[in-house]
């Protein structure tokens, strides 16, 4: 996809220095949009999920969801952020299909929430992320053009217009800019993100289902010259939909800038469309040319002014936030800090709370999560949590391998199983035959075929050249298919050569 | 003054419909037959209709008159006949706000104001003429045709309400709503000779009114009479959940307050008279005929016990370029919905053009010169680099307004004004000259920049035509309004023998 000339990355931190920054646009889980009384069920049928409020229509007026004014405060206090007494709504004015208004209805000059700060934790380094503000407006609808190869708009036939998604409720998440990260810059922003996206989980307003677009960041990334006083040019990549490839673009981005600079040329101001596929961005929309939205107060709307007792009653009923409880959990279950961290920056914490939950220990649900189904999410391109296996599934799994039910090989198979939509572990172990043998007699044919087959190896473990067993014990193994466990078959070969 | 008893439905009083209504002495389907047959048979020449649907007018007569034949409670406005200002949007009924880029749109739903009136069991006989989206003072900025004043055909309605003023005053309809933004509904009933009350902001729903500037626009009653104005504006007042900015108050005792007010004692109201509307050393552009005809009802007022004297309010004279400022952004912001995408007007999309183009082929097409000088006017004022100079710079002159004002209220209880510096001019006079019609609304728009009630009630005749009396009012105190105007109407009344209305000849054309 992308023709563009890109430095290596551990070059580019010889001569350069990052600096990244996130707007992060988190669709609101409330069960109607932000101005009118319209369902926000994701899926329906398009623009069955509209009135003349969320279609613009003449003489339409906006009422603001109150639900989400909370959810967007609670966001704000767990961010640590100053709560405004006094918030207006603005106009954003431009024209688009998608916003059926002619402006969006947004915050400008005066969001509900500012000043707050989100400590990340990458490689047993803390970073603090400044967040600028936090506030609320409205989505727009959603554009399908129709006809093309890319389904952008360029080649398309014809584009239309869903408004299904005009008027949820969406909440603006703005980071300051962040120096200092480094090497770590690209680590940084999805660690961001990750725990970004826990707290939002853990406070219930949003479902942050990054594949639906519950959750999107725009991702910023500028490069200056090791030293220099001033920030680079920045590039806004857009729309970046999972927590994997707000890595990948901002790695890539510093490695396409680097080129840029080097060659000398300028970075131009611009926003880029990220590509899933090839890990690239791509130019978009030059922004030197900079959209003028004429922003002003929205008249149809009164200013929002949350007492003060409004938001105490909400801070006091925050939950227990996703950093407390890693530290809560870690003690719980016998960590060490970069072990935790490790399970934290994978997004796993809520996956092995959950195993540990289902009956796991809490050693087996980290050893899987982060061992086999990392590597199964890693091979796949998807995150942890969209592999299609609950904790549930994987707590019976760690069980069956403590009851010697399986062993670890047939229990990888099991998971192959349940990963393929078989049923539960228990069920795709006895489908597929997966059960270690026990003591039995199939056994002990293998066993002794194992020694006639092999007089040589034999005669050495009886002559005292014990290490010499492991041979014999992989005959049987593949004799049985790796269905024996490895040490009954140690031990009845043992029993057999080696006198005591 | 009531109804002459011989007086044909066409001009009496909607009260004395109500009541005639009431006692069955006449049916909602003679009333309304009665209107759509001068109807037919005068706006030809007078224009005062974009749309008008007999049948379904009818149709909600017959079913008003049905219920009441059965004994169902009704209101007292069921089967008065109404017009409406084609800006309020109605469902399954055109609606184009004056505008080329709304031909053929029929909404999906009702403004409140409508819904209001059609459960009150108004009958709506159709909607009526407008400057486009509101902005004029003439009706001529209508994409549609000229309305014609019925005092004479040659002279304009006033507007942007002159379709309905026009109505009114033709007797077309009883009684008509209207919106008013810097005087749209008080000056075309200052020149028609009509009662038009704005209310206070906030107190009427603008839920389904076409938006022309949100911060400014209050739909309100255009009538025969003070007693009328007040029963509409009890009718589609009261707090809308659908309208953020609408206010949660009971909407008052309004037919209540006019009533009082008829009775002529207005013993210790303290009356200001404004010096910057047309007072010493302010009277360039002010008719001496209006000058005239606003002393003596002042003098009116004086002789039933108010106690009068002048009031400053030096930032009214900041109020024009204020207002020409705010009204243009918010308009420009408003209007951009208008893109030919999912209703209304589409031109050029032919294939050959892409979105961008479309979209400004249609708005060059389907917006008139005044609403693009104005969207003009209002993106300029908003854009980055300007916004404090005009936009920023404009609110503040409303905060001094609103100021001046409420020093007033420290003195007096009412503001009073003539409505507009001069009467009805000649049907195409000011349509090369914007500063010149912008001045129409002079006297009307501190009101409006601060939100306050405010009343025109006519007060005699200038050169044969018409000459509004403006009383202004504290926020939620429209009840003074209704009262002050009463009283001078009550005695003018008398004084005359006649209701002011019953001075107007039977213009050409015109059917008795």
């Amino acid at each position: 996809m992308s023709t563009d000339t890109l430095v290596d990355f551990d070059e580019v931190l010889t001569r350069y220095e990052p600096v990244i920054g996130l707007e992060t646009h988190v669709e609101l889980g409330t069960a109607s949009k932000m101005f009118c009384g319209c369902s926000t069920t994701f899926g329906a049928e398009p623009n069955t999920q509209t009135c003349p409020v969320c279609l613009g229509l003449p003489g339409a007026l906006p009422v603001v969801n109150e639900a989400a004014i909370e959810s967007t405060i609670r966001i704000g206090l767990a961010l640590g952020c100053r709560i405004a007494s006094w918030s207006r709504f603005a106009r954003k004015n431009y024209f688009y299909p998608d916003i059926p208004k002619g402006f969006q209805t947004s915050q400008y000059d005066e969001p509900l929430c500012t000043a707050g700060h989100l400590d990340v934790e990458v490689d047993g380094e803390t970073y603090r992320v400044e967040i600028e503000r936090v506030h609320i407006e409205e989505d727009t609808g959603k554009n399908l053009h129709v006809g093309g190869a890319t389904g952008r708009i360029h080649g398309a036939d014809h584009s239309l217009v869903d408004y299904n998604r005009a008027g949820i409720p969406l909440v603006e998440i703005v980071t300051r800019p962040i120096p200092g990260t480094g090497a770590k810059a690209p680590e940084v922003a999805k660690a961001y993100v990750t725990e970004l996206r826990e707290i939002l989980l853990a406070l219930g307003v949003s479902e942050v289902r990054m594949e639906q677009g519950n959750l999107r960041s725009d991702v910023n990334t500028s490069l200056a010259p090791i030293g220099s006083l001033e920030w680079g040019t920045r590039t806004e990549t857009k729309n970046v939909n999972s927590l994997r490839s707000v890595e990948r673009s901002v790695r890539f981005e510093m490695r396409r800038q680097a080129a840029v600079l080097d060659a000398g040329r300028r970075v131009v101001q611009e926003t880029r469309h990220f590509h899933e596929d090839s890990g690239s961005t791509s130019e978009g929309r030059s922004k030197e040319e900079a959209t003028d939205y004429r922003y002003f107060p929205e008249p149809d709307l009164v200013p929002i002014a949350p007492d003060e007792e409004w938001i105490e009653k909400l801070r006091a009923a925050l939950p227990e936030l996703p950093a407390a409880r890693r530290v809560r959990l870690q003690e719980e279950w016998g960590l060490s800090a970069t072990e935790m961290a490790w399970i934290a920056n994978a997004g796993a914490v809520e996956l092995v709370a959950g195993t540990v939950a289902a009956g796991a220990t809490p050693a087996d649900a980290r050893k899987w999560w982060l061992g086999e189904l990392a590597r199964r999410a890693n091979d796949a391109g998807v995150e942890l949590a969209q592999l299609p296996v609950t904790p549930a599934q994987v707590a019976e799994l760690a069980g069956l391998v403590q009851a010697g039910t399986v062993n670890d090989q047939l229990a990888r198979q099991a998971l192959d199983g349940v990963l393929a939509g078989e049923g539960d572990p228990a069920a795709v172990v006895k489908s597929r035959g997966l059960a270690v043998m026990g003591d039995s007699d199939e056994l002990v044919a293998a066993v002794e075929a194992a020694i006639e087959g092999n007089p040589d190896v034999a005669d050495k473990v009886r002559g005292g050249k014990v290490q010499a067993i492991g041979a014999l014990v992989g005959a049987v193994m593949k004799t049985t298919r790796g269905k024996a466990d490895a040490a009954t078959v140690k031990r009845m070969l043992e029993e057999r050569l080696v006198s005591s | 003054m009531s109804t002459p008893v011989s007086a044909p439905l066409t001009s009496t009083d909607a009260a004395e419909l109500g009541r005639l209504l009431a006692a069955g002495e006449v049916s909602s389907a003679e009333v309304t037959q009665a209107y759509l047959d001068r109807i037919q048979a005068t706006d030809g020449d007078l224009g005062a209709y974009l749309h008008v649907d007999a049948d379904a007018a009818l149709a909600a007569a017959g079913e008003i008159d049905a219920a009441r034949a059965k004994g169902e409670e009704l209101g007292p406005l069921a089967g008065i006949p109404l017009a409406l200002k084609d800006v309020v949007v109605t469902e399954g009924v055109p609606t184009t706000s004056g505008s080329k880029i709304l031909e053929g749109w029929r909404p999906p739903y009702d403004a409140t104001v409508a819904a209001r009136l059609k459960a009150a069991g108004t009958v709506l006989l159709g909607k009526t003429n407008m400057d486009e989206f509101a902005m004029g003072s003439s009706t001529e900025n209508s994409a549609y045709k000229v309305t014609r004043n019925p005092w004479d055909h040659d002279r304009i309605p006033g507007g942007s309400s002159g379709g309905s003023s026009a109505a009114v005053a033709g007797s077309l309809a009883p009684w008509a709503i209207g919106t008013d933004t810097g005087g749209s509904i008080r000056q075309p009933a200052a020149v028609t000779g009509l009662v038009g009350h704005k209310p206070t902001y906030g107190s009427v729903s603008r839920f389904g009114l076409i938006a022309f500037s949100s911060s400014l626009d209050q739909a309100g009653p255009m009538t025969r009479t003070v007693l009328d104005a007040a029963l509409l504006h009890e009718a589609i007042g009261g707090h809308d959940p659908l309208d953020s900015t609408s206010i949660d108050a009971p909407v008052g005792v309004l037919a209540e307050a006019a009533r009082r007010g008829a009775e002529g004692d207005l013993t210790g109201l303290r009356v200001g008279v404004v010096t910057e509307l047309g007072g010493d050393g302010h009277t360039d552009g002010y008719e001496p005929g209006v000058l005239a005809r606003f002393a003596e009802a002042v003098a009116l007022l004086e002789g039933m016990g108010a106690e009068v004297r002048q009031v400053s309010c030096p930032a009214f004279d900041l109020a024009l370029p204020a207002y020409y400022l705010i009204a243009p952004s918010e308009a420009s912001s408003n209007l951009a919905r208008f893109d030919g995408v999912r209703y209304g007007l589409r031109v050029g999309d032919d294939g050959s053009r892409d979105l961008d183009e479309v979209m400004a082929l249609t708005r060059e097409q389907g917006f008139g010169p005044e609403v693009k000088r104005r969207i003009i006017l209002g993106t300029y004022a908003l854009s980055s680099g300007y916004y404090e100079a005009y936009y920023g710079q404009a609110q503040k002159v409303r905060t001094l307004i609103t100021r001046d004002f409420t020093s007033a209220w420290d003195d007096v209880d009412v503001l009073v004004s003539p409505t507009s510096p001069t009467v009805a001019w000649p049907v195409g006079a000011r349509v090369d000259d914007p500063i010149a019609m912008y001045a129409a609304d002079l006297c009307t728009l501190p009101a409006s920049l601060a939100g306050l009630p405010a009343i025109s009630v006519p007060c005699g005749l200038s050169d044969g035509l018409p000459v509004g009396f403006q009383v202004m009012a504290p926020a939620l105190a429209d009840d003074r309004c209704y009262t002050v105007a009463a009283a001078l109407e009550a005695a003018q009344d008398s004084a005359r023998g006649h209701r002011f209305l019953d001075g107007l000849a039977t213009p050409a054309g015109g059917a008795a």
